[in-house]
């Protein structure tokens, strides 16, 4: 194992870069979509109920299926892959985000919409400041779920360390099955330990 | 002749889905510089002719007129930044320091920083608490009494004309009530400016207000000063309370 680690490292360096570039691309997107929705459901709270009950719907669907289906559509590749890892993050930031926000002592929003803030203000100057571990749970439970979807993302040639997987499995190579499992999983429970220990703080 | 602060012509407010007027065909006037306290039990309808003066609720029917202007056609934001307003559970926000709290309205309106610097330490120390020692400490390091006094000190920060304070001493103990309403009256007689206070509690309002409103089911029943009302109570609900906090005060000669 360490021999093939050392033979070819851009074998494994090559997807594992992939991966994270994938994760990063998804991230970015998912946030300024999250926080776009978010600035969207202040100004009503049915279509915050709407938007959330869409993405549970989405989310629900397993991600083989989506993939699939938006294939005609997208193509095959990273594109399709990020769109779906993008509209799964949807439902984890905003049911996070809308709960932490909901969860913000009332008598402080009175107080803030008594003073004369308006809705945004009341948004950024008060409610995200005071629900950013709840927000943050969101982000850091996206980051997890991306980090798994995208390796199901290389039955649709979006690369990454699924490839490593889908290539050790069509050529029954354990040596292969066994780095990309580790490589995958490592990653999912390095960033969850780090980003869990940066939240503790918060 | 002094002015008319704050005008309620035949308002109403029935809530959605209630059967009820909250408020039922209110009409006041109150002058500036008065010192008003809104008097009634639970469900009367005080906390709401309170917050329909800075449109936290919008009257169902009726004209409310602050110096002679409609607030109907006041922005909402724009005229609740002219008005001071303190609540019972004070609501500082816990992750500013005090004096960012006591800034907040200032930095709405984008006031310079050396002039907010110079006015919150003015207001810190205009309601008792020494600014060096609580500047920058957060909301949670204070006990409850100062965080009403912060509290009060945000609403006054730009200096607004009308007070608007629903039930601020409720959530206190006995002892710091007393203290925070000589300190309300010492405020009052040293800015001229107008306050309307909201509380259950018949003393408090005796006391503090120079005329007192006694709200029953959503009506006036009686608008006057406390020696006025005392002689000559206008209903049996006026009278009621009266003789309640009588037969309060003879308990306690009782117990000598």
């Amino acid at each position: 194992m360490i021999e093939y680690a050392l033979e070819y490292p851009d074998k494994l360096y090559f997807p594992l870069l992939e991966h994270i570039q994938m994760l990063f691309i998804t991230l970015i997107l998912s946030l300024i979509l999250a926080s776009i929705l978010t600035i969207i459901t202040i100004y009503s709270e049915s279509l915050s109920k709407t938007f959330v009950y869409i993405f549970s719907v989405i989310y629900s669907i397993p991600s083989l299926a989506i993939f699939a289906l938006l294939i005609p559509l997208t193509g095959l590749g990273k594109t399709t892959a990020i769109i779906v890892l993008v509209l799964y993050n949807q439902y984890l930031l905003l049911r996070n985000i809308t709960e932490g926000l909901k969860e913000v002592d009332p008598a402080v929003t009175e107080a803030a919409i008594g003073i004369g803030m308006n809705k945004i203000q009341l948004l950024f100057k008060i409610k995200i400041p005071l629900s950013k571990k709840a927000i943050f749970t969101g982000v850091r439970l996206a980051v997890v779920s991306t980090i798994g979807i995208a390796t199901i993302a290389a039955f649709i040639n979006a690369g990454g360390l699924g490839s490593i997987l889908n290539d050790g499995l069509r050529t029954v190579n354990t040596v292969k099955i066994l780095w990309g499992s580790i490589l995958a999983a490592g990653l999912a429970i390095g960033s969850n330990a780090i980003l869990s220990k940066w939240e503790q703080r918060l | 002749m002094t002015q008319i602060a704050i005008e309620f012509n035949n308002v109403s407010k029935r809530f959605n889905h209630a059967k009820y007027n909250a408020v039922d065909d209110v009409s006041l006037n109150i002058k500036e510089g008065e010192f008003i306290t809104i008097l009634g039990s639970s469900g009367s309808g005080k906390t709401t002719l309170l917050k329909m003066i800075n449109k936290l609720y919008e009257p169902s029917h009726g004209i409310i007129k602050l110096f002679d202007e409609d607030i109907s056609t006041v922005d909402s934001v724009i005229l609740r930044r002219r008005i001071g307003y303190v609540i019972q559970h004070v609501g500082l926000f816990p992750h500013m320091t005090i004096a960012q709290n006591v800034a907040s309205v200032p930095k709405l309106l984008n006031w310079d920083k050396q002039t907010i610097n110079i006015r919150v330490m003015e207001l810190l120390k205009l309601v008792g608490l020494n600014p060096v020692e609580f500047m920058d400490r957060y909301p949670s390091q204070l006990s409850g009494g100062q965080q009403q006094r912060v509290g009060l000190a945000r609403a006054l920060a730009v200096d607004p004309k009308i007070m608007l304070l629903d039930e601020p001493l409720g959530a206190v103990d006995a002892i710091t009530r007393l203290n925070l309403q000589d300190e309300l009256l010492r405020i009052h007689g040293g800015l001229q400016k107008t306050f309307l206070l909201v509380t259950h509690d018949i003393n408090e309002a005796f006391k503090l207000g120079n005329r007192v409103v006694i709200m029953n089911n959503g009506r006036v029943s009686q608008f006057d000063t406390p020696r006025n009302i005392v002689a000559s109570p206008a209903d049996n609900f006026v009278n009621s309370l009266i003789e309640s906090s009588r037969s309060q005060e003879k308990f306690w000669e009782g117990l000598r």
